[in-house]
């Protein structure tokens, strides 16, 4: 067994753009559920907008900004079109609206109906709206080694890519952090507690659910953007299951934490790479093909989120005593 | 509220348990039995395959871009068994097989000759359907990319596999053929009537794939996220029994409910009942059915594969019934589903223990305070939910002509539509929902392309949210 | 101010919906029916300005649904009523309690895993960093967050509170939960509070806190409605006394004279003639001190559970 080769893949995973991308939904994610009680199973939902939005804005020959401004206003109107009917009815309506709606969007997003517009159920090739972002790039062409990781400079699955998605991700800690520790963050929490105790001392708890909803949102949908930067736009590589890591990301690190997030999305990625790496160098194919190694690993996080669940429901940095699952 | 602290149960309930116990246990022998005809043989290279009655060959010739043999070329081969192969001076290949099923047939590309690539990387792995005494062909060739099917660039080395891996082509309901004509056509009234025949075909079974969902929610307030796995263990159940065992359809049918009713049991008596025990709360009950759904989903698809299986070979035939076609399969599980869910209504309606239920899903703590052993009930919820999902899975599986490791996951919005179209927790209420969603289904295709039809169910539920979100036969005072 | 108001209650004729001199709150026609059952029928209330009434009655009558739908909390069939002279049907709940009349809850509603200081300051009205744009700039907030904080340790301390700001609000006890959700209305300076069931759970030694909070409430102005079973309570403070049964208004006026009204006996009682309604008795120096030392026990023993 080579552990160098193993230890570098695994730690590869820790900065990868996709591990910041998982990241910055599961922040996403935290303000629905976390600071709100939300329960949002439609996170995938938002990413896919957003990237569908940049992508094919992009294409269209649409500058960078432009194109995430797109994003950002496919999901906003996304969490209108959810929040309006079901943030004032119970909970689980909105659990089962968020998971059909982003179901909506993948099935019609894979539709050859549209196959002009997302290209089906073979997506968006990656080319096709890297190259504004690419351009933006400061480090110019070839690849850099930096220690044991080689990477491109700047495109596609590039150290710019990781430098961009990192700083996003800082970012939106810094604005949970700020937004937590606010009067507003508080009402919030007030309305993840009772929300009728909260309507009682005369806020409107309507807007706030909204504005959390969206604000969230937007933040996945910024997060679709850096899933997709490194590879192609693929409605079914970001359906339900994409959600349910989300989750479990959130979940693993501690919701209502700031750092959660990101704990959770290292510790997921380079967790279920090491069970790859490991399985492959150990497990002869004889007895758990290659596809079964990742089978298994999937089979590990399944049951690692029912465990968590079940015993530590305030995740890794969370705090029992302001424990973010509603205890109904 | 969780109807966790209900006085014990009387005794008769653990004797009835016992008794169900001692009639599952053959159920359990004939599980390990599989899993012992599962275990993958010795991997046994071949120069020669000759398919005999118990066996089954698979072969091919790989040829370079020039159409010279590549030799030494490695496959593996995965699925009810795994075997490996080598190209040999001719480029051939073959693997000898002894049960039937999808196998997935994957080149290893570093061993192919130098400078050659596949034509289609996007087909490797390529899925196979092997049937006992017969060969399957399967042909990779070589050459350059022929570019659109490609996959598109960007997969990058320390990119995780996209998660959503396995729905890729994978959704039966999407993809396959269905009883009724594709999108497209002009709408005729023979086209409304072949579809509207599938939609209420496809509802009792979606219904009888749902009242368990309905019941749960009506008796636990449990939104089981999970519940599409009993209906794909229903489907594998049936397989299993028919293709590896080679039980007959029938029993096989039987057995597979039986699979589903001990799920359904073990399910309540190893976990939910003990987290209603620890009052775990609802929201976290529903985030470890997500996990549950998540675990069951990848073992499945460790045992089985990803590719669909055939729970009968034979090609479904077609009966014509006045201006519609239906497939003898279609005509059964129509028939045993409405049976079957007469019965339930029956029980519902006409039994002591079915009115019992329904007292427990109209007011769990009214209900215990009124004598009734809750947890009883529940437990009977929750076997008779997995039985019915598993008889469901089924037929389901024979509608679709193949089942899968995701089938249920694949129509499990539509499970939770027709439930929450019906009003969440009544068990009438599912049936009618399921009803209407199958016809949406199905009737949707006249009018948008066909792999939309799903999205049309899920607008409906969105739409039922909003507008009555009692559903149609739910109370509006349940609400809030 | 508010021995006028009550004074003026002298002149009030003792019946049902009879109109007060200088009403705050006036409902007219107010339904609300559940399925085929008619949970309220209140054709015309009218609460006094600087006074505290109490709202009494058997179970399931209507009381705490009326309570819901005058706050906005649910909705009626029909009905229309106004809050110093502003119209209230159909205003949002949020709404409700900005327009002064804030509310407690039957089951309260302590924000559990919130600081006992965290549910005073959401309590506090004008926070401008409770929107979200400007919570993002600390120094729009700030100063607004200082001078609440201070005016929620004043309440604090009021109410007997202060030495447990820190504290989870889930850690305190259920009579202290009272205190506090009472203390949290009270942050908003509202000109009615509308108090259900301020005494259900609340153990004897706290009783007596509690009514003197709320006296002192109405006597700095606020006026103040109540439901509540305890009789004790309501004969003890309230200036008027309003009686509801099978969703109706069915009795008014000062409690001696409500409570003595055979009518309100039997609505209240059905048969159990014999029972007494709020007899003095039974609050006398030697049992007010024996309930006082079993409380005290029983706030200890909650505390060691608490460790």
């Amino acid at each position: 067994m080579d552990f160098e080769r193993i230890l570098v893949t695994v730690a590869g995973e820790l900065f990868a753009p996709t591990t910041a991308a998982y990241a910055l939904a599961a922040i996403g994610l935290n303000i629905h559920f976390g600071l709100t009680g939300l329960l949002n199973f439609g996170q995938a939902g938002f990413m896919l907008l957003g990237a569908y939005g940049f992508a094919i804005s992009t294409i269209a020959g649409w500058p960078i900004w432009a194109a995430l401004l797109v994003a950002v206003a496919c999901s906003t109107v996304f969490a209108l079109i959810l929040g309006i009917p079901t943030l004032k009815l119970r909970g689980d309506y909105l659990a089962i609206v968020t998971i059909a709606a982003a179901e909506i969007v993948r099935i019609v997003g894979r539709s050859t109906a549209l196959t002009n517009v997302t290209g089906a159920s073979s997506g968006l090739r990656g080319d096709s709206y890297k190259q504004t972002f690419h351009a933006l790039s400061p480090f110019g062409e070839g690849s850099t080694t930096i220690g044991p990781f080689t990477y491109s400079n700047s495109f596609s699955n590039s150290w710019w890519l990781r430098v961009v998605a990192w700083v996003v991700v800082a970012l939106a800690c810094l604005l949970v952090w700020r937004l937590m520790r606010s009067p507003w963050g508080r009402v919030l929490k007030g309305i993840r507690e009772d929300e009728d105790a909260v309507r009682s001392l005369g806020k409107n708890v309507y807007a706030y659910k909204m504005q959390a909803l969206i604000l969230g949102g937007v933040i996945g949908s910024l997060a679709g953007i850096l899933y997709v930067l490194p590879r192609a736009v693929q409605p079914d590589s970001m359906g339900r299951p994409m959600t349910f890591w989300v989750w479990t990301i959130l979940l693993l690190g501690g919701a209502a934490t700031v750092f959660g997030p990101v704990l959770g999305a290292m510790l997921f990625w380079s967790v279920l790479m090491l069970i790859r790496v490991v399985g492959r160098a150990v497990i002869p194919s004889s007895v758990m093909s290659t596809a079964q190694i990742e089978q298994f690993g999937w089979i590990i996080v399944g049951v690692t989120l029912m465990l968590l669940v079940i015993f530590r429901p305030q995740g890794i940095l969370g705090d029992k005593k302001e424990l973010a699952i509603n205890v109904r | 509220m969780p109807p966790a602290a209900i006085p014990r149960r009387r005794p008769t309930a653990s004797r009835t348990a016992t008794r169900r116990r001692s009639g599952l246990t053959g159920v359990l022998l004939a599980l390990g039995a599989l899993v012992v005809l599962l275990a993958p043989p010795a991997a046994a290279e071949a120069t020669s395959c000759s398919p005999t009655p118990t066996t089954a060959c698979l072969s091919g010739t790989i040829r370079t871009a020039d159409g010279d043999p590549a030799v030494g070329v490695e496959l593996s081969i995965t699925g009810p068994e795994e075997t490996s192969a080598v190209t040999g001076e001719d480029g051939r290949w073959f693997a000898e097989v002894s049960a039937a099923g999808a196998y997935e047939v994957a080149v290893d590309e570093e061993t192919l000759p130098a400078g050659e690539t596949l034509r289609d990387p996007a087909a490797n792995p390529r899925t196979v359907t092997v049937t006992l005494g017969s060969s399957a062909g399967t042909l990779f060739p070589l050459g350059e990319p022929s570019a659109p099917s490609a996959p598109p660039a960007g997969g990058s080395p320390d990119a995780p596999a996209p998660p959503g891996d396995g729905e890729v082509g994978l959704e039966p309901g999407l993809d396959a053929p269905t009883q009724g004509s594709t999108g497209g056509s002009a709408i005729t009234w023979g086209r409304v009537a072949q579809q509207a025949t599938a939609g209420i075909i496809f509802g009792t079974l979606l219904a009888l794939a749902s009242v368990g969902l309905s019941l749960i929610f009506g008796t636990t307030g449990l939104s089981n996220f999970a519940h599409a796995e009993m209906v794909t263990l229903g489907g594998l159940a049936a397989y299993v029994f028919v293709q590896i065992v080679g039980v007959p359809l029938l029993p096989a049918v039987l057995l597979a409910v039986l699979v589903g009713a001990l799920a359904g049991w073990v399910q309540d008596a190893g976990m939910w009942k003990p987290l209603r025990k620890r009052r775990v709360g609802l929201t976290q009950q529903l985030i470890v059915t997500i996990g549950l759904a998540i675990t069951v989903q990848y073992v499945f698809q460790f045992f089985f594969g990803g590719g669909s299986l055939r729970i009968v070979r034979a090609n479904p035939t077609t009966i014509p019934l006045g201006p519609v076609f239906i497939t003898t399969q279609s005509l059964i599980g129509l028939v045993v589903g409405l049976l079957v869910l007469g019965a339930v209504a029956y029980f519902l309606v006409g039994t002591r223990t079915g009115r019992a239920t329904r007292a427990v899903s109209d007011n769990p703590a009214l209900a215990a305070a009124s004598g009734i052993a809750v947890d009883r009930i529940i437990r009977l919820v929750w076997t008779i939910g997995g039985a019915l999902a598993a008889l469901g899975g089924v037929f389901l599986g024979l509608y679709f002509n193949a089942t899968s490791w995701n089938m249920g996951a694949t129509i499990l919005l539509l499970m939770f539509a027709a439930v929450t179209l019906g009003g969440l927790g009544t068990a009438f209420g599912a049936l009618v929902g399921s009803l209407v969603i199958g016809l949406v289904v199905e009737l949707s295709n006249l009018v948008i392309p066909s792999d939309m039809r799903y999205a049309g169910a899920l607008v409906i539920l969105i739409l039922v949210l909003l507008l009555r979100p009692q559903g149609i036969l739910g109370r509006a005072e349940r609400i809030g | 101010m508010s021995a006028e108001a009550v004074a003026a209650l002298a002149a009030v004729p003792h019946t049902p919906g009879a109109p007060k001199p200088d009403p705050i709150l006036v409902a007219d026609h107010v339904t609300r029916r559940f399925g085929g059952m008619t949970a309220v029928d209140v054709q015309h209330i009218e609460v006094q300005r600087g006074t505290i009434t109490a709202l009494i009655g058997p179970n399931g009558a209507g009381k705490t649904t009326l309570f819901n739908l005058l706050t906005g909390f649910d909705q009626p069939n029909s009905g229309s009523w106004t809050f110093e002279g502003r119209s209230l049907a159909g205003v949002s709940a949020a709404r409700v309690s900005k327009a002064g009349m804030v509310r407690t809850f039957q089951l309260t509603k302590a924000l559990s895993r919130m600081t006992v200081m965290e549910n005073m300051r959401l309590g506090a009205k004008d926070q401008p960093g409770e929107s979200l744009a400007r919570a993002l700039v600390p120094p729009l907030w700030r100063a607004r967050e200082t001078e609440i904080t201070a005016k929620a340790e004043e309440l604090l301390a009021r109410f007997k509170l202060y030495e447990k700001r820190d504290d989870f609000a889930g850690s305190l006890s259920g009579g202290q939960r009272k205190l506090l959700e009472m203390a949290r209305a009270l942050m908003s300076d509202p000109t009615m509070v509308m108090l259900d069931e301020p005494m259900a759970g609340v153990n004897p030694a706290l009783t007596q806190s509690l009514l003197g909070h709320i006296q002192s409430l109405r006597d700095e102005g606020t006026t103040v409605l109540f439901v509540e079973h305890d009789m004790h309570m309501v004969r003890h403070i309230s200036d008027w006394v309003a009686v509801m049964a099978e969703g109706r208004l069915v009795a008014e006026g000062p409690p001696g004279t409500v409570m003595a009204d055979p009518a309100v006996v039997d609505a209240y009682l059905g048969a159990h003639h014999d029972t007494d309604l709020g007899d003095d008795a039974l609050l006398d120096e030697s049992v007010a001190r024996q309930l006082e030392r079993e409380a005290a026990a029983e706030e200890q023993a909650h505390e060691e559970d608490q460790r």
